[in-house]
């Protein structure tokens, strides 16, 4: 123990406890501990990446050359008949930019132990889809002179959804004020009738429309339910987001389930969680198109996105508003915005990145303009 | 009851719109109303359209009744003997002229033989579906339909004959093909554009194999006896243009050999080809800054009054020199006057062109490419009756491409040029595939085209047997001559004292924001600044304000514009246009100052 805790400073806990995991019921004496343990040294030395070296612009080119070649690929679109979700570069940059409304928000949810092996698994994606008013019922109807609206369901639907007639009515008559919600003798339909009298036509036909959108069960904002069977295991794929809801039902593996709205991500398991999301989104995109980029390189890219604790996107709102040289913020896009903005609080350019001293030709600091000589000029002693 | 509407106007009803517009129809064809005119009935919502307004495109179709092409054999015969002309037939109503609307109302056959009842017209050639230039690729109903539009557009490009007075014009860059030839396979408009009285192309004996790599990624191979027997050649025109011009205080340009104290006056040896007018004589072999025409200007500016008294002693020169980078003979002088009455001098530049490695050329089928190596014509290879291909092709154009065409018309040419005849090739129309073949066989050659060949530096028997025939190339106007470029030291542009940009300005090759970032991967600092340096600049900075100072060179002195004499001045090296960004900061109210520091 006492010879991995002399190692604490040169090796990271991971690759310490890998170690120990691998050593665990080997029989390793101490000095043959220690010979592995340099070895291992050596070897992390050897991988880390140099000082001075350009990881953010050989990031930027790794990403960005494959990239050219998904413009040309007119393939962004792919899923089942109505499930589209975006592909290629629009989702790429969707991601960088750090957008707040995706476009095709989607979820992966996978299920514990009974439901996962296909139990119930169809009934399941049907409750979790979110159900309104309209699509329960066949007719929308207005009664002129009791201004009453009159709503005929559609019964098998109801069925196969295994909601009650009472149910509705409750929801109903809470999203709607100043009515009266009955269900019909028949058990057909459901009648609103204005509690004021005097309701204009106008009035009710507004009511009719707005009790259309009555959320009546599911979870809010999941459009579309497809279960999946993926390896031996069924998963629900959903078209909409709602993470925060999915994750409390009782059937929702909630270690494994995930969104591709990384904003959920951060608001619900923190910017770790959000960073991985990023990676994940990016790199699963890049794969789909039959490319190749290193990991890390992404990495890279959403370490930058989340250092501040929050995602930002890289624009000139984002990530390029966090760098310290003025010249460089003005270098990238609306740059008199941002020299005047300088101006009025006398910022300061240190120029010790690459951009400005470029604008200056002067050698940049990365590689072989990095080092710096210090000596101690001796003064001329008086004689 | 159907709508009657004239060029989109409503016009009135009628009882039968069908009856109506076939009423409409026969007239026509009769001649007792006008040609012009096109019927269309829109069954959908029983209306009928009829156009006579001006700018529809329109195009001529046989008519066909009851399964009987209007078009007969005595037609045919007569139009042979030039007994009657197209304006005849359309006045028996043999053929009319349909727009696209009325187009919608016919059904039109492509070949006699497919006529059925319900056909109204027949189509009087399908090469009519392509315009002038698709139809010049010979067998081009075998190529994918991007090839077409590749092979009609390169030939667009091609070098020939493009006027037949060209001796005594002034076109500014064009190229004149020295022996252009009839192409051996041809097709049926070459006839109908009298191709043969202005050709764009050569003969040429191809071979489709690999020549040491030469010839990968299309490039092509030629042979030099081939060029030196004057395949390929050209002569390339530019004229060079002088005009009097007249400036306001009566002062006017003046032709002729500047004199020595003119401003800016070249060296004695640049006006040598210049007469006593000032213009340089025909034939003269010229080269790059050599005066062509010798021209003063006055002063540019003057604004005292002392300098309108020198004013002819400060003239300007401002002859015209050949341009950089190109050379030639003088070969024809035009002295005119222009719109305004002021002389005008013209001297045409010619060129001779000669094929070199980065010239283009191209079959008729879109398969350009770039001459990659000029082969001395004893290294060739050749077939057993000593045969030399004139251009190597490389095989692994063709299978991705699927230029089908090119490999026929390279078949047709072996059989044209054997049996001395040309070949028809036209699109839907041309001598079959098959026929050349068993003709092929009869002349005494592998019927499929290919031969045995040799290599012709070591005499060795090839183990491929190769494709080897006649095509028609052509030599497009891309010429490297007009495009080669570089640049070490040269003109900087005034205002940034970066280097110009351009070929003809002398400029240089930029090295882009990309560029420089895979510098900047590589982490090579050092030589991203010496790259970058072309602006350089030393420039004094006051330390105490942070402001560029200024330096008097006579006095030896460096001073502030703001803080006076008394204070240090440091000499820095920056580019000259962080220098600017500066000046515009001030501009902009911004106070951009400096604080230096030690580097070391």
């Amino acid at each position: 123990m006492s010879i991995y805790n002399e190692y604490k400073t040169k090796l990271t806990p991971k690759i310490i406890e890998d170690i120990q995991d691998y050593l665990k019921d080997k029989k390793v004496n101490d000095a043959k501990l220690r010979k592995i343990l340099d070895k291992v040294v050596e070897e992390y030395e050897q991988a880390r990446v140099h000082a001075g070296e350009s990881v953010g612009v050989i990031a930027a080119e790794s990403i960005g050359e494959p990239g050219t070649q998904m413009t040309l690929n007119t393939f962004h679109f792919a899923g089942v008949a109505e499930m589209n979700v975006t592909l290629g570069l629009p989702r790429i940059i969707e991601i960088l930019d750090g957008r707040k409304k995706i476009k095709t928000p989607m979820m992966e949810i996978y299920l514990k132990k009974p439901y996962s092996a296909g139990k119930n698994v169809k009934e399941i994606a049907l409750s979790i889809k979110e159900t309104k008013l309209e699509e329960i019922s066949t007719e929308f109807s207005i009664n002129l002179v009791e201004s009453a609206i009159t709503v005929a369901l559609d019964k098998i639907k109801i069925k196969e959804l295994r909601i009650t007639l009472a149910q509705i009515v409750t929801v109903v008559s809470k999203q709607l004020k100043g009515f009266s919600v009955k269900a019909s003798k028949d058990g057909s339909s459901i009648i609103l009738k204005s509690r004021s009298q005097e309701e204009s036509l106008n009035e009710v036909y507004k009511a009719k429309e707005k009790i259309k959108d009555t959320h009546i069960t599911g979870v809010k904002g999941i459009s579309q339910v497809l279960p999946v069977k993926r390896e031996e295991e069924f998963v629900i794929i959903t078209a909409g987001s709602n993470l925060t809801d999915i994750l409390q039902l009782a059937e929702v593996d909630n270690f494994r389930t995930t969104t591709n709205d990384i904003f959920e991500i951060q608001e619900i398991l923190g910017i770790e969680a959000a960073r991985q999301a990023i990676v994940d989104e990016v790199f699963k995109v890049i794969e789909n198109q039959g490319l190749n980029v290193d990991v890390r390189h992404i990495m890279l890219v959403a370490d930058t996105m989340c250092v501040s604790g929050f995602t930002k996107g890289i624009t000139r709102f984002g990530v390029v508003s966090e760098k310290a040289s003025v010249l460089a913020r003005a270098s990238f896009e609306t740059p008199i915005k941002h020299i005047i903005s300088a101006a009025l609080i006398g910022e300061v350019d240190k120029l010790d990145s690459v951009v400005e001293n470029v604008m200056l030709n002067q050698p940049v600091p990365i590689g072989t303009g990095l080092p710096g000589l210090v000596t101690k000029i001796k003064k001329k002693e008086e004689k | 009851m159907g709508e009657v509407y004239l060029n989109s106007k409503f016009l009135g009803t009628v009882e039968n719109c069908e009856e109506f517009t076939s009423r409409i129809r026969e007239d026509r064809r009769k001649g007792s109303i006008t040609s012009n005119l096109n019927v269309f009935y829109y069954e959908k919502a029983d209306e009928v359209h009829i156009e006579s307004s001006k700018g529809r495109a329109r195009r001529p179709l046989i008519i066909v009744r009851e399964c009987r092409s209007m078009l007969t054999e005595r037609h045919l015969k007569q139009l042979e003997k030039n007994e009657i002309s197209w304006s005849d037939l359309l006045n028996q109503g043999v053929i009319e002229y349909l727009d696209a609307a009325e187009e919608e109302n016919a059904l039109v056959a492509f070949f006699e033989k497919d006529l059925t009842i319900e056909h109204t017209h027949l189509e009087i050639t399908p090469l009519s579906m392509l315009g002038l230039c698709s139809s010049l690729v010979p067998y081009s109903n075998f190529n994918q339909s991007t090839r077409l539009n590749a092979g009609s557009k390169n030939q667009k490009q091609a070098l020939g004959l493009y006027a037949s007075n060209f001796a005594v014009r002034m076109d500014m860059d064009v190229n004149i093909l020295h022996t252009p030839q009839k192409p051996i396979v041809q097709t049926i408009m070459h006839d109908i554009s009298n191709y043969k009285m202005h050709p764009a192309g050569q003969n040429m004996v191809v071979a489709i194999m690999s020549y040491k790599g030469y010839n990968m990624e299309d490039a092509i191979v030629l042979n030099q006896g081939s060029i030196e027997r004057g395949m390929g050649r050209s002569t390339y025109y530019r004229p060079s243009i002088a005009e009097e011009l007249r400036y306001s205080g009566g002062l006017v340009d003046e032709v002729s050999i500047p004199d020595k104290d003119v401003k800016g006056y070249k060296t004695e040896k640049d006006y040598r080809f210049l007469e006593e007018d000032g213009i340089i004589y025909p034939e003269a072999t010229v080269k790059e800054g050599d005066v062509i025409i010798g021209k003063t200007s006055p002063p540019r500016f003057l604004s005292s009054l002392e300098e309108y008294d020198l004013a002819a002693g400060t003239r300007r020169e401002s002859s015209v020199t050949v341009k950089h980078g190109e050379k030639g003979v003088v070969d024809f002088i035009l002295i005119t006057e222009n719109e305004e009455g002021n002389k005008l001098i013209q001297a045409r530049i010619r060129d001779e062109r000669i094929p070199e490695t980065g010239d283009k050329f191209t079959s008729r089928h879109g398969q350009k490419g770039i001459v990659g190596l000029i082969v001395p014509e004893s290294d060739i290879p050749f077939s057993a009756s000593g045969i030399k291909p004139d251009l190597i092709f490389s095989p692994h154009g063709i299978p991705s491409r699927m230029t089908i065409s090119h490999l026929i018309e390279l078949l047709a040419g072996k059989v044209g040029a054997l049996s001395g005849r040309y070949i028809n090739g036209t699109t839907f129309d041309a001598e079959p595939e098959e026929k050349l073949r068993k003709e092929l066989l009869s002349l005494g050659f592998r019927e499929n085209g290919v031969e045995t060949l040799y290599n012709g530096e070591t005499g060795e028997q090839m183990q491929a047997k190769i494709f080897i025939g006649n095509m028609y190339y052509l030599k497009l106007k891309h010429l490297v001559a007009n495009k080669l470029h570089s640049r070490a030291r040269g003109p900087i542009q005034l205002l940034t004292r970066q280097p110009t940009e351009g070929r003809a300005k002398e400029g240089g090759l930029r090295l882009g924001e990309m560029e420089k970032d895979t510098f900047v991967a590589h982490g090579a600092s050092l030589l991203l600044k010496e790259r970058f340096d072309s602006d350089k600049t030393i420039v004094p900075v006051c330390e105490n304000c942070g402001i560029i100072a200024i330096k008097d060179e006579f006095k030896n002195k460096s001073y502030c514009p703001v803080c006076g004499e008394n204070v240090e001045v440091t000499d820095i090296e920056i580019s000259y246009a962080f220098k600017l960004i500066l000046d515009e900061f001030k501009s902009l109210c911004i106070y951009p100052k400096l604080q230096l520091e030690s580097k070391y």
